[in-house]
């Protein structure tokens, strides 16, 4: 009798152990669970397959954005140029778009070279002159914007070959290009992350720098390919936004450097360095894709939305820090 | 009863996870005199002064008495309330303020009762107190554009400023000149004639028999004594701080020494080491042997490529080698185990396994990619190999053990397959089991016929492990020694110059 209660006693302690461990890896998975769990019951639309494409084609570009920006976030840096960036990429991809000039491809490869470009040159004001990426990227956000102005003449670029609007208007099996394209930038990002000697060093470098100069790893280098790849995923998401806006909008783009920050962020990315995964930003990015578009469903308020988006940003970070304690 | 002393401190004892800091230990100041307090490195010393000013709780049991009257300390102001201040080793300067924000931090002058912080009566008092020690200093300068050694007046100043009735001085002279030294030892009698009474730490002999009247002794967190300097010479002193027994049994096997296999020709980095000469065979555990701040580290991050060389020639095999980054010293297949495991070893949110595996990535993968089996397999055998205990690869090495943290540190090296191993206190602040597997791991190393350098500041670990032991000081060589002529004394004499 009594043993047995100890026995029970043991397994009641092993499965809280369990719970614990489950809690601590997929907390935010649940969280976003239980968000959709709500959302259903409140909206009916919000379950159905329209919806949730929806979702995802809204979350496309964000999250495309977000996935180098937890590459930056891991080794410990922040990169607040995104949005101008995609601005400064979108006209340049649309003016490479005008009809019979050249193939498609150019203007695609074109826009994300500009976006690698972008990233590599605050990569390497952030390792070469040691300055913080936040002020490094602070002045590409500045100069980006200008570029984008510039380059355009402050006016939208206009006037594409019809088939660039299937980067983010168009359907292969009844299911959205962006979204295609999102898979496949993420599972590159998460074999680049986990499966790969950078993905390593990339941890590394973020979860003590010291430690990862005495173990022989070459830092700079590391760091700049990683502020590339996100330029070059930033890049792309330049050219899924004109396409999606059938423009090349010089002016577009504002904010979305925080709106990545923020996935990432809700999705357990820490700012300190050395933890994160491209699992979490994603999940982070739906966590805010379904907020809007189930706030919108119910009626909720713009102004309330962003209210509530800025506590659930807050109180994520909170989360975490607790259960890392 | 009113007491001769200042400060009685009794019955002391601090345990920290591990180990046993401070047993039992006491300390007795009579009022108006220079305490100083001996011994080695880990002796116990700074821990007692952080008890004595409120930074470390001590174990229940002891008692303190500060003129005549039981107190507790919790923190630094309850110190500084009762009149205890300390000048900290390592200075702590608020770099863009100016010399007297920097006295007054915290305790800021105002008018009145309001927040308005009066910087004129804050210089002006600054001024006096700078006049009355003899600083020929302007309160408004900039504590960054200060030398060291002022920086470090200013730090005494500042200690002074508080009027307390004891202050403790932990390693004042370490970052000055012979002629400040002569100026902090007429500030220090000028204090004892007010009745001020110090507490001084040093490791300079000739500064300890200069100023003090009473030293007291501490061995390996153990009360030794406290004798009148009257009745001590440099032998006594030397002989009561390591007079230990080595009782503690090192695993040292034989080991054929070969041919050298690096060697380190005139060595010098300004500010931080010159001239040093040495080298290491196959085979061979070479001791590096000083007081902390001897500048024994400095020398061996220039020699792995963390910090520049300004002069000098490493020799590895003979051949005259380049080494500007860690990645070249790992390429000429050298390992470094560093000092401080938090700061440079441990990538703290990463997992056992990725710990072990990232100085030798290139051997678990193929263009890049990382082959999972083989890094999986090769790490978990290495960390079983090291007897680290773990309940899985998987588990961050935050969670692990101090011990057990340095043995994935080691494996993390074994791993990278390295010819010469320099080790940097190994065993600091691990327990004893791990401590002793570490010491078997190093002479089975040596017998496998590597080299290894391992720097100690624990004289019997030194002595009982090492073939040859080279001893520092001030950023220079005082002394090599044989194993069989290494005694403690020997080395303890060397190390303090």
């Amino acid at each position: 009798m009594k043993s047995e209660s100890i026995v029970e006693k043991k397994n009641n302690e092993q499965f809280k152990a369990m719970l614990n461990i489950f809690m601590k890896k997929y907390a935010i998975l649940l969280i976003f669970i239980v968000m959709v769990i709500i959302l259903s019951i409140l909206s009916p639309a919000f379950l159905r397959p329209r919806n949730i494409m929806n979702v995802f084609r809204q979350i496309s570009i964000i999250a495309v954005i977000a996935m180098g920006v937890t590459f930056i976030i891991i080794t410990g840096g922040i990169d607040l140029s995104s949005g101008s960036v995609v601005a400064l990429v979108a006209v340049v991809a649309a003016s490479l778009a005008h009809p019979n000039q050249f193939p498609l491809i150019f203007a695609i490869i074109g826009g994300m070279l500009v976006g690698a470009l972008t990233g590599c040159i605050s990569g390497t004001i952030v390792t070469k002159q040691k300055i913080p990426a936040f002020i490094a990227t602070l002045g590409m956000m500045i100069v980006a914007r200008g570029a984008a102005l510039i380059y355009s003449d402050g006016r939208p670029i206009t006037n594409f070959t019809p088939s660039f609007d299937f980067i983010s208007g168009g359907y292969i099996f009844g299911i959205p290009t962006p979204i295609y394209i999102l898979a496949l930038v993420t599972v590159v990002s998460h074999i680049l992350l986990k499966h790969t000697k950078f993905g390593k060093y990339v941890y590394a470098i973020g979860g003590n720098s010291n430690a990862a100069l005495v173990s022989g790893i070459n830092s700079t280098r590391v760091v700049i390919m990683v502020y590339t790849y996100a330029g070059l995923l930033t890049g792309l998401a330049g050219v899924m936004l004109a396409s999606r806006l059938s423009a090349g909008q010089p002016t577009a783009g504002v904010g979305y450097e925080l709106d990545a920050i923020a996935a990432a962020t809700i999705g357990g990315v820490s700012h300190s360095g050395g933890i994160g995964t491209i699992f979490g930003t994603i999940v982070g990015a739906l966590i805010i894709g379904v907020l809007n578009n189930g706030l919108d469903l119910l009626n909720v308020s713009a102004y309330w939305q962003q209210i509530i988006k800025g506590v659930i940003i807050v109180g994520a970070v909170i989360m975490d820090k607790r259960k890392n304690r | 009863m009113t007491s001769e002393f200042i400060l009685e401190m009794s019955q002391i004892s601090k345990t920290f996870p591990g180990v046993k800091a401070l047993q039992e230990v006491q300390l007795n100041v009579r009022k108006g005199t220079v305490h100083s307090l001996m011994g080695e490195n880990g002796a116990g010393k700074s821990t007692l002064m952080k008890i004595l000013i409120g930074i470390h709780p001590a174990d229940s049991g002891g008692q303190i008495l500060f003129k005549g009257n039981p107190v507790t300390i919790h923190s630094t102001n309850d110190a500084l309330g009762m009149g205890i201040s300390m000048i900290h080793q390592e200075l702590s300067p608020v770099p863009f303020m100016t010399i007297s924000e920097n006295i007054f931090l915290g305790r800021e002058s105002t008018y009145g009762k309001s927040f308005w912080v009066n910087d004129k009566e804050m210089n002006q008092r600054t001024e006096e107190l700078l006049n009355q020690l003899e600083i020929s200093l302007d309160p408004k300068m900039l504590m960054k554009d200060l030398s060291i050694a002022n920086t470090q007046m200013v730090e005494i100043a500042k200690a002074i400023s508080y009027n307390s009735e004891l202050i403790i001085m932990d390693e004042p002279t370490s970052a000055i000149t012979e002629k400040e030294v002569k100026h902090l030892f007429k500030i220090i009698r000028g204090l004892k004639d007010k009745g001020v009474s110090i507490i001084y730490i040093s490791h300079k002999m000739d500064e300890i028999f200069k100023i003090s009247d009473d030293i007291t002794i501490f061995r390996d967190g153990q009360y030794i004594g406290t004798k009148h300097v009257d009745e001590l010479d440099t032998n006594k002193l030397i002989s009561m701080m390591v007079g230990r027994e080595l009782k503690e049994m090192f695993p040292k096997e034989h080991a054929e020494i070969g041919d050298i296999l690096l060697e380190a020709k005139n060595l010098s980095r300004k500010g931080f080491f010159s001239n040093i000469s040495f080298n290491v065979r196959k085979g061979e555990i070479l001791g590096f042997a000083g007081l902390m701040g001897a500048g024994r580290t400095e020398v061996m991050e220039s020699i792995f490529g963390i910090t520049k060389l300004d002069e000098g020639e490493i020799f590895i095999h003979g051949n005259k080698v380049n080494i500007r980054h860690p990645k070249d010293a790992i390429g000429h297949k050298m390992a470094l185990l560093t000092e401080d495991r938090k700061l440079t070893g441990c990538f703290l949110p990463l997992s056992v396994r990725d710990n072990i595996a990232i100085a030798s990535m290139d051997k678990y993968t193929t263009s890049g990619f990382i082959n999972p089996k083989k890094i999986n397999t090769e790490c978990a055998e290495a960390s079983i190999k090291l007897n680290v205990k773990t309940p899985s690869m998987e588990q961050l090495i935050k969670n692990l053990s101090g011990g057990n943290q340095q043995k994935v540190l080691v494996a993390r090296w074994l791993q990278t397959d390295p010819e010469i191993l320099i080790v940097d206190e190994p065993t600091r602040g691990i327990d004893v089991g791990a401590k002793a597997e570490i010491h078997r791991l190093l002479c089975q190393l040596a017998k496998a016929g590597k080299a290894v350098i391992m720097i100690s500041s624990e004289l019997p670990e030194v002595l009982g492990m090492s073939d040859r032991v080279v001893v520092m000081h001030n950023g220079k060589i005082t002394g090599e020694v044989k194993r069989d002529e290494a005694t403690q004394e020997r080395v303890m004499e060397l190390a303090i110059g």
